[in-house]
């Protein structure tokens, strides 16, 4: 065989080979990941469906329930906020008013946090207008 | 001084840009004397970031709060050492530190090279002295770590606690060491591909080194970040496939692979698009990951609120990709290898399949990473993968790349034989096959991945030391050595290839602990309160009785308080060993609006872990104390204090909150309400710090200077011996 006709084979083999890890990718990952949302766009979740919520801690609603914590979710920079129930590994940085993000899955008029998928931001990478005004 | 360290920086951006028109001009007239310039305006720059650093340090260690990065980040209580580690968990800190590893990183770079390289290191100034001022423009213009405090405050708010770790602190500047080295292999390559020089070795070996210590320097803060995560965070965990901790891992991966396809340009002049690809691709990543960081895109445990910061790193990643790029399909032509792969079954080969591997997990680890971003440019919606998606790829990928870090070192170049593969294979593949068969029936059939993973790290500490021990027999035959001077002989005579094989065995032992720990790791979240028992992996860890305290700083200020607990761990009614968790709660720095009592409940709080690490098995707890019980005598006693606001002295008033404090604590430990601990026993954990230990001597080994001509004396009488044998094997065998 030429030269340049096994070379133009090894591409195409190689480009194939590309573009079918990349499909896999491509649907493995829309099956297996979640919605990023904010609370206010919880309002239109459907029960039992994952999502990743953002959001901040509210100001006087965490509150300790058998083994896990229950508290509100409020939008970054507004007033909207859905309650969260939680039970699993709570980071050392979590506090009212902090920054977190949750795999939540709505149970009746609750969202129930995904075991030990709380996480909050690292307070050391925060400036303060973003983060320490809540 | 704020002012003088601004003014340094201002001049350090004006002595990049005249740098890099020097280097260029040089480059292009071939005149000398600018190519000399040019590099000493990164010497020069090197000198003055330092002096912009030594007044932040000096401002840090001094509690200067006119600077207002000082106040924001540190205070007078913050002890000496993480005072001068505060300087870099700032924005602007961790910047200009990136801005000074750089200027030392390449002034130490173009002094070695000032007498070689003399075509391509003008064009490298260059690129080096472009990321340089790209750097410097942020500190100038949109990050000043010399603004200054609009009311000078009489403290600062102090350095996270969470972040008073010895490993924290050395964390970033490993990580920013190991980015800023991956700068000089890629500004090389540019060079090289300016110069049309991209095929010649000389580059590469002028540059390996640096590679290798980026590539060092990197793992060690990224080991460092898994261990501080483990040992001082309350979840037990060493990784979490988080966007930043993805962005440290991307340019490892790169590199690693390229490490391997340059010794394929080095030896047989091959891959080179591919390695200067990689190489290309490695640079860009390392900057990547300072972006990432540092600019908020992604949701991240790690990531700043908010940031400027976006929108110059967009451009300058733009750029540099689209340059790369273009020299890549520029130079395709003098890019074309010399030799070609003679058999699939040749090292050659095998370091082909291996940088396949990595270059996929780094496109996988890429992807899923990016997906948030990648899923909302095409549905309109971000999405975000957790770790189950990336372990379904990773772990694969990793196994195969165990396997063939075994099968690498004892495979012959060019074409394996099949007496060649009798030689090399069977043992290390019977001790493999025999370690599993031994794994599987005594339990680990169950998890097949983890079982695979053990097979194939079996095999990779068998296939390396029986070259060790192949090795140190044709040098004891040869000198009369006696075993361990053989063996230190060895090494020191061919430090690349034996301090590879280390690196090898190393990472064997950290991926069997990976799967170990993963796949066979039992863990619980109970509420216990003392007296009470709980069972995890045949383990029974009883709450015996609670613990307080009250700590002070050097200078007397109150640091914490820390309730805890002392946890007996037993098995089969024997105890194994006394585990004492704790939570310690500081102050918050924010004394407007909070009691006097209460302020010391509403600041950080951390947790101290229980940890009996081992060999087979760790046993880990951590606590959160329910400190409801305890609210309403806070609550009682700032109003206490409050009706005594005005009334009392302060030396009064101090020890009067001595007291309660006291008794707050004390009333802790006579009427401890019950407590969440999260319990984990976990095997072979400690492997992978073994493990990382060992990488990294290895890679030590393999980096210390000297021994180039030894290398090639020793290699070469030892090919002749193994030539030897090998034709006694093919007479035998005739």
């Amino acid at each position: 065989m030429q030269p340049a006709r096994k070379r133009k084979i090894r591409l195409v083999v190689a480009l194939s080979a590309a573009v079918l890890l990349a499909c896999a990718l491509v649907v493995t990952s829309l099956g297996a990941s979640r919605e990023v949302v904010t609370p206010s766009e919880l309002a239109t979740a459907q029960a039992g469906v994952a999502y990743q919520l953002t959001g901040k801690v509210q100001e006087g609603s965490l509150r300790s329930s058998g083994s896990g914590v229950d508290f509100l979710v409020r939008d970054r920079d507004g007033t909207k906020a859905v309650p969260v129930a939680y039970t699993g590994a709570i980071p050392d940085a979590f506090r009212e008013g902090r920054e977190v993000i949750i795999t939540v899955r709505k149970q009746a008029d609750t969202f129930v946090g995904e075991r030990d998928s709380l996480i909050t931001k690292c307070p050391s990478k925060f400036t303060e207008d973003a983060t320490q005004r809540s | 001084m704020a002012t003088v360290g601004r003014a340094l920086l201002i001049l350090a951006l004006a002595v990049a840009a005249y740098g890099i028109f020097a280097s260029i001009y040089g480059a292009r007239s071939g005149r000398t004397q600018w190519i000399v310039s040019g590099r000493r305006a990164v010497y020069a720059i090197a000198a003055l970031v330092t002096g912009a650093f030594a007044i932040l340090e000096v401002a840090f260690l001094r509690s200067d709060f006119t600077f207002a990065t000082v106040a924001a980040h540190s205070s007078t209580t913050t002890p000496a050492f993480y005072r001068a580690a505060a300087a870099w968990s700032s924005q602007e800190g961790s910047l200009l530190l990136w801005l000074w590893l750089l200027s030392l990183w390449a002034s130490l770079v173009l002094f070695l090279t000032r007498r070689t390289l003399r075509r391509v290191a003008p064009y490298a100034t260059a690129v080096l002295l472009g990321l340089a001022a790209f750097f410097a423009g942020l500190l100038v213009f949109l990050e000043t770590p010399f603004g200054l405090s609009p009311i000078v405050p009489l403290e600062g708010n102090g350095l996270n606690p969470l972040l008073r770790h010895p490993s924290m602190m050395i964390h970033p500047p490993m990580l920013y060491s190991g980015y800023t080295l991956f700068a000089i292999p890629f500004a090389f390559a540019i060079g090289a591909l300016i110069t049309r020089q991209v095929g010649a070795a000389d580059w590469i070996r002028s540059t390996r080194r640096f590679a290798l210590g980026a590539w060092f320097f990197l793992g060690i803060g990224i080991l460092l970040g898994a261990r501080w995560s483990y040992a001082e965070l309350g979840w037990g965990g060493y990784w979490a496939w988080d966007p930043v901790e993805n962005a440290s891992l991307l340019p490892w991966l790169t590199g690693t692979a390229f490490l391997h396809s340059i010794m394929l340009q080095e030896k047989r002049g091959m891959l080179r698009i591919w390695n200067v690809s990689l190489v290309l691709a490695t640079g860009i990543l390392a900057v990547l990951g300072t972006f990432l960081v540092r600019s908020g895109i992604l949701d991240s445990i790690h990531a700043f609120g908010a940031s400027t910061l976006g929108v110059p790193f967009v451009i300058l990643i733009g750029l540099l990709v689209a340059s790369s790029i273009g020299l890549v399909v520029w130079r395709r032509e003098a890019l074309r290898s010399e030799n070609k792969l003679d058999s699939p079954l040749s090292r050659e080969a095998v370091f082909l399949a291996n940088n396949l591997v990595l270059v996929a997990m780094a496109f996988v680890v890429f992807w899923g990473t990016f997906w948030p971003l990648i899923a909302e440019a095409f549905t309109g919606t971000r999405r975000a993968l957790g770790p189950p998606w990336f372990d379904r790829y990773t772990v694969p990928l990793a196994i195969v790349l165990v396997l063939l870090s075994g099968i690498g070192p004892v495979i012959a170049w060019r074409r394996a034989t099949a007496a060649n593969a009798r030689r090399n294979f069977v043992v290390p593949g019977l001790v493999a096959l025999g370690a599993g068969a031994l794994l599987a029936v005594s339990g680990a059939a169950d998890k097949p991945l983890a079982l695979a993973m053990f097979v194939c790290g079996a095999f990779v500490v068998a296939s390396v030391g029986q070259e060790f021990w192949r090795g140190v027999g044709v040098r004891r035959a040869m000198t009369g050595e006696g075993p361990l001077g053989a063996l230190v002989s060895l090494v020191a005579r061919n430090r690349r290839r034996y301090g590879g094989y280390l690196v090898h065995v190393g990472m064997a032992l950290l991926f069997v602990g990976v799967a170990a720990s993963t796949a066979f790791d039992a863990a619980r979240d109970i509420r216990m309160a003392p007296g009470q028992t709980t069972r995890v992996a045949g383990y029974d860890f009883t709450y015996v009785k609670p613990t307080s305290k009250i700590s002070t700083t050097t200078d007397g200020e109150l640091e914490k308080i820390s309730f805890g607990a002392i946890v007996d761990v037993h098995r089969d009614g024997r105890k194994i060993t006394t585990l004492r968790p704790e939570r310690g709660y500081f102050p918050s720095r924010d004394i407007e609006g909070l009691g006097a009592i209460g302020r010391f409940f509403e600041g950080e709080a951390t947790s101290e872990v229980g940890l009996k690490a081992g060999m087979r098995r760790d046993l880990w707890t951590a606590m959160t104390p329910d400190i409801r019980a305890l609210l309403p005598a806070i609550r009682q006693g700032d109003r206490v204090f409050e009706a005594a606001a005005g009334k009392l002295t302060p030396q009064t008033q101090a020890r009067a909150l001595g007291a309660a404090l006291t008794g707050l604590v004390n009333r802790y430990s006579a009427d401890p309400p019950p407590a969440t601990f999260r319990v984990i026993a976990s095997p072979l954990v400690s492997w992978i710090w073994l493990g990382a230990i060992v990488v990294f001597i290895g890679a030590l080994i393999a980096m210390w200077p000297g021994g180039d001509a030894a290398r090639r004396r020793v290699t070469a009488g030892y090919a002749a011996r193994v030539s030897k044998d090998l034709a006694r094997d093919d007479l035998a065998r005739v």
